[in-house]
């Protein structure tokens, strides 16, 4: 008797010290399920039910959305966000270089994303190498560390790139850096041909790499005594593609370099390319869709380059339709200017092509999750999956929807009110410590400042 | 108990022969420094007291000291001594050329140096690991600091005894050496040739891999992974010559197979996050050198057990700077709060020292840290950080660092607090001969780097 009383004791502390956040009364945009008006129950960082009717524990933290829309949080497939080195330009297979590394969590682009609505990104190496960098997926957990943004769960990746990004660099039209266009800095490739010729030289020698540690490894077990081969940095993550224990993102615009590719994937058996950008994408889609590859592309702008002009608003709804897994991205570096309205970036694929709101969400939610192997823990809201969510005060797909809150893990990372209502303090703060350290500059400064 | 009459003879006999065998035939000099206040930094202040010093090395310093006949005495009286001021990370005494990061403040008409971009465009462009890109693991400060240099001189005369010099060129700088600031020869100087190896993440621009840091960081970890199947591959050839191929000698890995610790730059909390885990891969010790946002990253150095070498010229808004221009929030916040690194660091536990790089002069150093002083640092661990601080760090406190018995007689005499502006060093100790100090020279732009959040921004 005493150890029942004792037990619900224990049990009702439990449930009081799990953090649990309902969210009341919203239109809940399942993504995935349909949409539905009811409420959300978060615990511990997971979505522990969503309904119509559901169980709202004691104690629990109550966000009333009454006439507001909620999401799962918005996914960028690819951006390069938050990195202090981007591109390793200097050599056509970077991939020894790692752009989680270079993480840098006190990047304000982190915070406007998160007021964006957005909730993990793909932060990718940039273009400048057939072979680039390796690419981190990282959630906007504001305020924490470069190794606590990081989505670990993830699937490890590689960006690739073809066309006249990695070839700029070969011939000398196209090294544009004053004094540097002397022959010896050239680099090659210099052609679309070069580009195919370094990936597949690269993969040659990343097969050659893995029989030379798979004998190493026999002959160990045999018992003979011997040196274990070089360990290579550059091949490690290129057998990890081909071992298809790494993903591959690849930077294209062309028909014929994105069939080029998926050539080359044939011949090496790699599967599960996202092609990026891919604005020719609907030239091409059955050949994308046939392989199983996936599509993340722009909504309607293009013409940036000569590459970039064949290009349609129509690409992502007929790739789709073809049945290519597609995602719409930012592709932002700067700052997070287009990745912070990437819901009106979903709403066009409804104007132009017809495709439903879901479909349209799908695009920047669950579509980009499943493209980055995330989608078991993120992209729409299903109980079991991480409370990634956003609340809207209208629509998302409207121009004129505001994002409210963000929760990410359950945890509220973005409140807009909060958030305005900081300001002013902030703002008053830096005033005055401006204003001290300049008074301490003028008191420091030498009297009788005369010229020489 | 009754002693063998024999046995006593014979230890004495051959304790003779072996001290004739081993004394050389030059006298013993004493010199002895009477009535000095006395600041050991390894235990209380003694407010009158002698400090008595046999063959440079410091034989006894107290209250009572017995001072033999032969003794050359000093009064001490109205001077306190210190130990011998430690610069934990100099270029004093290298060839100004390796030196040449420093922000160029040459006159109208003077030569400017050359830029690393002119002088990497003139080597043939890196295009990948394998061309050792940036790399002098090989070099060692100890073989190139120059004894005249004219700011050997200038460091004495602010109270600076040793400086720990690391080389500068490229990515893998070369190893640093712990030299004392007085010498006819460079080899006389040596205190510690070996002091670590000095890393930096200054890409090469555009002209050859790595031209980011994060490619340098790949750079990194590729190059130890190369020592280390150097190491097996020199250990296999030992045990079997007959039958295991003769590895290739390689200087670069050598270099990196002797290192004891890397110095490694972190201007701010992010870096440090990167900087640990580098050393982790590394699988060597580290030691952080910058740390401007000290004040932010003391806890995680503690807990890591990491020491910082920490960069005192504080960062400051540029005299020249558009009157127009807002600097952010946390700009702002870190030229506030840099100064109070040093109290953070000190309260948390952590072991630090200061580096003279991007300072004025010498004297600047003390300056600096003064602004830490007026801002709540202690004195006492001021002094530390200048002295057995920087010692320990490098694994030299068992000679250097403090005035105590057997300790290298490496002292500073001034009439005053050193931290205060109108201290004057009087003389100045260096392996026990004295130097007396030289009016100090206007000031101009120093060696060095400046400290920075540049350190590791892209070109």
């Amino acid at each position: 008797m005493r150890r029942a009383i004792l037990t619900g004791v224990f049990s009702a502390a439990a449930l009081l010290a799990a953090d649990v956040t309902v969210i009341q009364n919203a239109t809940i945009h399942t993504v995935t399920k349909g949409t539905l008006k009811g409420s959300i129950v978060i615990r511990d960082g997971k979505i522990a039910d969503v309904g119509e009717k559901v169980m709202t524990p004691a104690g629990a933290r109550i966000v009333d959305a009454t006439g507001k829309h909620v999401i799962p949080g918005i996914i960028d497939a690819h951006t390069h966000i938050a990195l202090d080195s981007i591109n390793e330009s200097s050599v056509s297979v970077s991939s020894m270089v790692n752009v989680a590394e270079m993480l840098n969590p006190e990047s304000i682009s982190i915070y406007q994303a998160l007021a964006g609505g957005v909730t993990a990104c793909n932060s990718m190496h940039g273009s400048a190498n057939a072979i680039g960098g390796q690419n981190v997926v990282f959630k906007m957990r504001w305020g924490a560390d470069a190794r606590g943004l990081v989505f670990d769960k993830a699937k490890p990746s590689i960006k690739m790139a073809l066309g006249e990004n990695p070839k700029r660099q070969g011939s000398p039209q196209g090294l544009q850096i004053p004094g540097l266009q002397s022959p010896q800095n050239l680099r090659y490739p210099g052609t679309r041909m070069g580009v195919e010729d370094v990936i597949r030289d690269a993969f040659t020698r990343a097969r050659a790499y893995q029989r030379e540690w798979k004998d190493y490894e026999a002959r160990k077990a045999r018992g003979e005594k011997l040196l274990p081969p070089r360990r290579d940095l550059e091949l490690e993550p290129l057998v990890e593609v081909l071992e298809g224990k790494r993903l591959v993102h690849a930077h294209c615009y062309r028909a014929d370099e994105i069939l080029m590719l998926i050539r080359v994937f044939d011949d090496f058996n790699i599967r599960g390319v996202t092609f990026q950008h891919v604005l020719e994408g609907y030239k091409v889609a059955k050949e994308i869709a046939g392989r199983g590859h996936g599509a993340s592309t722009f909504s309607d702008w293009w013409s940036y380059k000569v590459e970039a002009y064949d290009a349609i608003p129509y690409n992502a709804a007929i790739m789709h339709r073809k049945g290519v897994l597609v995602s719409l991205n930012s592709d932002d570096a700067g700052g997070a200017e287009l990745m912070r309205r990437l819901n009106t970036e979903a709403a066009k694929v409804m104007k132009y092509g017809g495709l439903s709101a879901d479909e349209a969400l799908a695009m920047v939610t669950i579509n980009p999750a499943k493209q980055l192997q995330i989608d078991r823990w993120v992209g729409s809201i299903e109980t079991g999956k991480d409370a990634d969510l956003v609340i809207y005060d209208k629509d998302p797909l409207s121009i004129y929807a505001k994002v409210e809150k963000v929760f990410i893990d359950g945890k509220q990372y973005f409140d807009r009110d909060e958030d305005m209502s900081r300001r002013p303090k902030l703002e008053a703060e830096k005033e005055g410590l401006r204003k001290k350290l300049l008074d301490q500059q003028k008191q420091a400064a030498p009297q009788n400042r005369r010229p020489s | 108990m009754r002693k063998n009459p024999l046995a006593v003879w014979t230890a004495v006999l051959l304790a003779a022969a072996w001290m004739a065998a081993l004394a050389p035939a030059e006298t013993v000099s004493w010199t002895a420094i009477r009535g000095v206040r006395i600041v050991p930094v390894n235990g209380p202040v003694i407010e009158k007291g002698t400090v008595l010093i046999r063959n440079g090395v410091i034989a006894a310093a107290g209250a009572q000291v017995d001072v033999p006949a032969s003794a050359w005495i000093l009064d001490g009286s109205g001077l306190t001594a210190y130990p011998g001021l430690i610069d934990a990370l100099s270029s004093w005494g290298l060839p100004q050329a390796q030196t040449a990061q420093a922000p160029q403040a040459a006159g109208r008409g003077a030569q400017a140096p050359q830029s690393g971009q002119q002088q990497a465009q003139q080597q043939p462009r890196s295009r990948g690991p394998g061309d050792r890109p940036g790399t002098f693991s090989w070099v060692k400060a100890a073989d190139q600091v120059q004894p005249s240099d004219a700011r050997i001189s200038q460091a004495r005369s602010a109270g600076f005894t040793t400086a720990v010099v690391f080389p500068r060129q490229g990515i893998v700088a070369g190893h640093g050496s712990v030299m004392n600031l007085a010498g006819k020869t460079a080899g006389e100087m040596v205190v510690a040739p070996d002091a670590g190896l000095y890393l930096a993440l200054r890409p090469s621009g555009y002209t050859g891999f790595p031209s980011t840091p994060m490619g340098i960081m790949a750079y990194f970890r590729q190059l130890w992974f190369d020592a280390e199947h150097y190491r097996q591959a020199l250990a296999l050839y030992a045990a079997d010559p007959v039958n295991i191929p003769r590895p290739a000698y390689d200087r670069a890995l050598e270099g990196i197979l002797g290192a004891k610790r890397v110095l490694l730059p972190a201007a701010g909390p992010v870096q440090m996050e990167r900087m640990l885990q580098l050393a982790a891969d590394l699988k060597t010790p580290a030691v952080l050198y910058g740390v401007v946002q000290g004040y932010d990253m003391a806890a995680k150095l503690k807990e890591s057990g990491t020491p910082v070498i920490l960069n005192v010229r504080w960062p400051a808004r540029n005299r020249d700077a558009d009157p127009e221009d807002v600097e952010s929030y946390r700009e702002l916040r870190i030229r506030d709060l840099a100064p109070t690194s040093p109290q953070a660091l000190s309260a948390a536990g952590v072991r630090w020292a200061v580096s003279s790089d991007g300072t004025e002069s010498p004297r600047a150093v003390l300056r600096a840290l003064k602004q830490s002083i007026d801002r709540g640092l202690k004195r006492e661990d001021a002094l530390r950080a200048l002295t057995l601080g920087a010692a320990e760090i490098f694994g030299v406190a068992d000679r250097l660092g403090s005035i105590e018995r057997g300790k290298i007689a490496n002292l500073v005499l001034a009439d005053g607090d050193l931290f205060n502006d109108s201290t004057k060093i009087r003389m100045v100790f260096i392996d026990g001969a004295r130097y007396l100090p030289e009016p100090e020279a206007p000031p101009q732009v120093g060696p060095g780097r400046a400290p920075s959040f540049s350190e590791e921004e892209e070109q």
